[in-house]
């Protein structure tokens, strides 16, 4: 098993693990953003560039550093390989760029987008990037196409992540939409008219990092912070049928599959139920969702309680730890 | 004049007409496919080790060492391995491998089929430009000579080695001339370079072992077998040996390919009669791009004579001396030469639309950065550029180079490096001075920008 | 330009698509689509439409859009109609450095277009490209297969006059007779 050093966090790691994935493993500030790499699907990463890490040690064997910034969602760990992020400010700045660069072109139409507040690009551009922009020329513009009655496709927003087209290949029976044209013209496309359809098409939405893809059925209904994320199941004939209900009252404004803390999706989940099953009466409400990242969803009202009882977890971890013996009831870890 | 091993007999030396040399049997008549038989009778480690000892570099661009990079191929058993000819001369300023593969085809295909055999390959490809039409009906007609005379196919020449070559037309893509892009093309998709690792020498084509080398490196591979590789590294200084083809362009009075040994002065080639015959119309020459479009550009001064005072000359190491602080590269050998009457702004716009043109799209910095590029010094030639405007395209090219998935992003920032560099007050005189442009609409028109306010 | 009836490669395209499929290991017939799109543009009036791609892509048992995102990738093919010859001036670095821009502009007035544009009798489509790997006889054009070299405007001239007077069916970079002829293998 090789060892890694990645800002000074040392972990050991099974053989064939990257270097992103190793930073997951040691969590915490030191986990390189992701723009394009999704661990849910193959052969995804290396396109965005934002999360390009100094290797200023190869490894034991050869610990010649590399010439060259590395993406870390493509690079193998290797036994004594020492990683620079964060602690490496030549680093920073080059991210800094990358950042400017995926922002170059996008219409920053956040106030009528509705992936704000949910939006990797924009998390991105707080945490990594500059607050002005230096480039002073139109912005690329595209046709609009129309893929069908249920996705919403903004091109101007995409940011040729390629996990919309990986999805289809590796998810669905057919791909429609693939990436056209070349250069900074790429776009992603049906080319002829054609309506992206089938069972599993909606999970595009949900792993597009930006507001290139969204859901029509949720269109301007509500932005994402003043709706109520509840951890939700039905039986399901088509997929597990474990889902993210976003409620505003009692009224299921939407439906997504549940992502974890670096926003990937866990199960992936049927158009049925994401477009189609808009009731509370569809579903058996598990309890609210906690939200990890520090996106203005988490702002919300409830994730105080959220958080309250994360920390009572927490305290009651520690004191079991003690064997400090306080009875029966609440603090009891089997009893939550 | 040097010696030639490539482009000798191609034409007659007295009455210069084509002598033929483009059948099999002109061919044959100049001693063709002698190295193939001279081959087939060794060990494919041996021929390895020859060209190893030859100290043949990759002709198209990089200068890897050939023998070498024959060495690190997989050979997983049970699993085919491949070659493939790079002939997707795209490299601006280079135009060898299309007059080779057009007068010497079979020079091609017999070094094709010896570094075939090196490699244990028995299915080979010729990935040539779509541009080069002629030139791939040219290699088909040869090809299909050659199977007819049992060099090509089953138990060539009887030596129990089998092999198929085929020629595959790319389609107009600069970024195919890449090797793991060339592979995606060769593959049947969009050209878009491969993230690396794993190499090509362990997964390429079709996910096996495959070695991808230019035209000029494998016709190489023949002069090495024939003459021995002591023989050839004799030829040349240092680490640069043997002869290189040299695409010469631009304001000489007698463009064209040449085949210099390595190591001629850099002022001989340009002046000598023997070569470009020295600048056209008796102008000054101002800069020269040594290797192809995407080396450095480097002022008169310093093309002729390193920063130590040292006659520059055509190898590797003397064109790269000092760095890119005051050197180049040889590149591709795409010689192209400037008159004091070019304008250095004007010319690196025009490689800077070439990039961002031939951009693939798929990352961000070399997608998005090339375009930002090619509109500011667009904005500059048009008379509203400002000094800030010089420093953020020295800004924008240090954060393309080395953040991309493939070469082109240094082959993009390179140019405008370098054109800063060494011609920066050319760029504060466009911008200080823009009542001196004319003619600046032209470009709006060829890049349907919006005039800037 | 294009009728409404399905594409159909003629018998002597069709058998050389079959040849060359056979070029590439069994069920890697994808490889063959820059050559197949390459005669596809010359049967059909040297441009792909929709149909045209679809009917390739039924051929070598790929995806519809698998077609599409690879024929939009590569600068050779076009998917509009164009003119039946299709002008196609090197712009970049040396044939710059030679007069490329005289020659577009010369073009441009003498036929009445803009770059990306074509005639209005269809005869001419006017693009301007990048290099053409003929840099030693800059500045140069391509039309079809045929690579004119070392241009002036005289000869620019002369070139049009003949293709205006010879041409009777679309020229393309595969050119018709080598289809009709076959390869021979």
């Amino acid at each position: 098993m090789p060892k890694v050093t990645i800002d000074g966090q040392t972990i050991e790691v099974p053989n064939g693990t990257t270097i992103l994935e190793a930073a997951r493993m040691i969590g915490g500030k030191s986990v390189p953003p992701a723009m394009c790499y999704y661990s849910k699907l193959k052969e995804t990463g290396g396109y965005c560039r934002t999360c390009i890490v100094n290797v200023s040690k190869g490894s034991e064997k050869d610990p010649r550093p590399m010439p060259k910034p590395v993406p870390s969602c493509r690079t193998t760990v290797m036994d004594g390989m020492e990683v620079q992020n964060l602690t490496s400010p030549a680093l920073l700045e080059a991210r800094a760029g990358v950042v400017e660069f995926l922002l170059l072109n996008h219409p920053l139409d956040c106030p009528i987008c509705d992936q704000a507040g949910e939006c990797h690009l924009q998390d991105l551009g707080y945490e990594n990037g500059k607050s002005k922009t230096r480039y002073e020329f139109a912005r690329r513009e595209f046709e609009p196409i129309d893929i069908g009655e249920k996705i919403k496709l903004h091109m101007k927003r995409c940011i040729h992540c390629f996990r919309c087209v990986k999805l289809a290949d590796q998810l669905t029976p057919n791909r429609y939409q693939g990436m056209l044209n070349r250069g900074d013209h790429s776009e992603i496309s049906t080319y002829i008219q054609h309506a992206v359809d089938n069972e599993f098409s909606g999970n595009m939405i949900d792993v597009c990092p930006v507001g290139a893809l969204t859901d029509k059925t949720f269109r301007f209904k509500s932005r994402v912070w003043f709706v109520k994320p509840e951890d939700a199941h039905r039986k399901c004939p088509t997929c597990a049928g474990k889902a993210r209900i976003w409620l505003k009252g009692e009224e299921v404004l939407r439906v997504t599959g549940r992502k974890d803390k670096y926003g990937e999706v866990i199960d992936w989940i049927c158009n049925e139920c994401r477009f189609d099953k808009k009731k509370t009466s569809d579903w058996v409400i598990e309890g609210p969702t906690h939200i990890d990242h520090h996106s203005v969803i988490s702002m919300n009202h409830y994730e105080t309680l959220v958080d309250l009882k994360h920390e009572t977890d927490n305290h009651r971890k520690q004191l079991t730890n003690k064997k400090v013996n306080l009875g029966q009831g609440a603090l009891d870890p089997n009893n939550s | 004049m040097g010696r030639q091993l490539l482009i000798d007999n191609i034409k007659d030396p007295v009455t210069g007409a084509l002598t033929g040399i483009n059948t099999l049997e002109g061919y044959r008549a100049h001693g063709g496919y002698k190295a193939l038989e001279k081959a087939l009778k060794l060990k494919p480690e041996e021929i390895v080790t020859e060209v190893q000892k030859s100290g043949l570099r990759g002709r198209g661009g990089a200068g890897f060492p050939t023998g070498m990079k024959w060495s690190f191929i997989a050979k997983p058993p049970g699993v085919p391995r491949h070659l493939v000819c790079n002939a997707d001369e795209s490299e601006p300023g280079t135009f060898k491998d299309r007059y080779l593969m057009h007068h010497k085809p079979h020079l091609l295909i017999e070094g094709m089929i010896i570094s075939s055999f090196a490699l244990g390959a028995n299915l080979s490809y010729i990935y040539i430009r779509g541009e080069m039409m002629v030139q791939y009906h040219i290699l088909q007609k040869a090809i299909d000579e050659a199977y007819a005379a049992g060099l090509l196919g089953k138990n060539i020449l009887n030596s129990g080695f089998d092999l198929d070559l085929h020629v595959h037309p790319g389609a107009g893509a600069y970024i195919c001339g890449e090797e793991t892009g060339l592979i995606e093309s060769l593959e049947g998709k969009r050209g878009n370079p491969r993230i690396k690792p794993p190499f090509p020498a362990i997964s390429g084509v079709w996910n096996r072992p495959t070695v991808v080398n230019n035209v000029e490196t494998l016709a190489a591979i023949v002069p090495i077998l024939n003459m021995g590789a002591e023989e050839y590294a004799k030829i040349g200084i240092g680490k640069s040996t043997g002869t290189k083809l040299i695409s010469a362009s631009g304001h000489i009075n007698k463009p064209g390919v040449y085949e210099i040994e390595l190591g001629v002065p850099v002022e001989e080639f340009i002046y000598s009669e023997s070569y470009c015959g020295g600048m056209k119309g008796g102008r000054k020459l101002k800069a020269v791009v040594a290797g192809g479009s995407s080396v450095p550009i480097l002022p008169a001064e310093l093309i002729l004579k390193t920063a130590k005072g040292e006659p520059r000359l055509m190898t590797y190491e003397s064109l790269g001396d000092g760095g890119f602080a005051t050197g180049t590269m040889l590149g591709s050998g795409g010689f192209i030469v400037m008159d004091e009457s070019t304008s250095v702004v004007k010319n690196l716009f025009n490689f800077t639309r070439f990039y961002h043109h031939e951009s693939c799209g798929q990352c961000s910095p070399c997608r998005e950065g090339t375009g930002w590029m090619e509109k500011i010094l667009h904005k500059i030639l048009d008379g509203h550029g400002t000094v800030a405007d010089i420093d953020l395209l020295w800004d924008i090219q240090g954060k393309i180079e080395g953040k991309t998935i493939c070469p082109l992003g240094e082959a993009a920032a390179w140019p405008v490096a370098a054109a800063i560099r060494h011609f920066r007050p050319e760029f504060e005189e466009y911008v200080k001075n823009p009542g001196k442009i004319k003619d600046v609409k032209h470009y709006y028109r060829l890049n349907n920008l919006e005039p800037v306010n | 330009m294009q009728n409404n009836t399905r594409p159909k490669f003629s018998p002597e395209a069709y058998e050389l698509i079959q040849r060359i499929i056979k070029r590439y290991p069994e069920g890697k017939q994808k490889s063959a689509i820059l050559p197949v799109l390459h005669i596809a543009q010359a049967e059909f009036n040297g441009w792909l439409s929709a149909p045209v791609m679809d009917y390739v892509a039924g051929i070598l048992s790929i995806k519809p859009i698998e077609v599409y995102e690879v024929a939009s990738f590569y600068s050779m093919f076009n998917l509009k109609p164009v003119g039946k010859c299709v002008i196609e001036v090197c712009r970049t670095g040396p044939c710059w450095l030679m007069g490329a821009e005289d020659v577009v502009k010369h073009i441009e007035k003498k036929l009445g277009i803009k770059e990306g544009e074509t005639t209005k009798d269809g005869m001419f489509t006017l693009k301007t490209v990048e290099c053409l790997a003929a840099c030693g006889t800059a500045p140069i054009m391509q039309i079809g297969e045929t690579y004119h070299e070392s241009l002036s405007l005289e000869k620019v001239d002369s070139i049009l006059n003949d293709y205006k007077t010879n041409t009777t069916e679309s020229i393309s970079h595969w050119d018709k007779k080598h289809i009709a002829q076959g390869l021979k293998e």
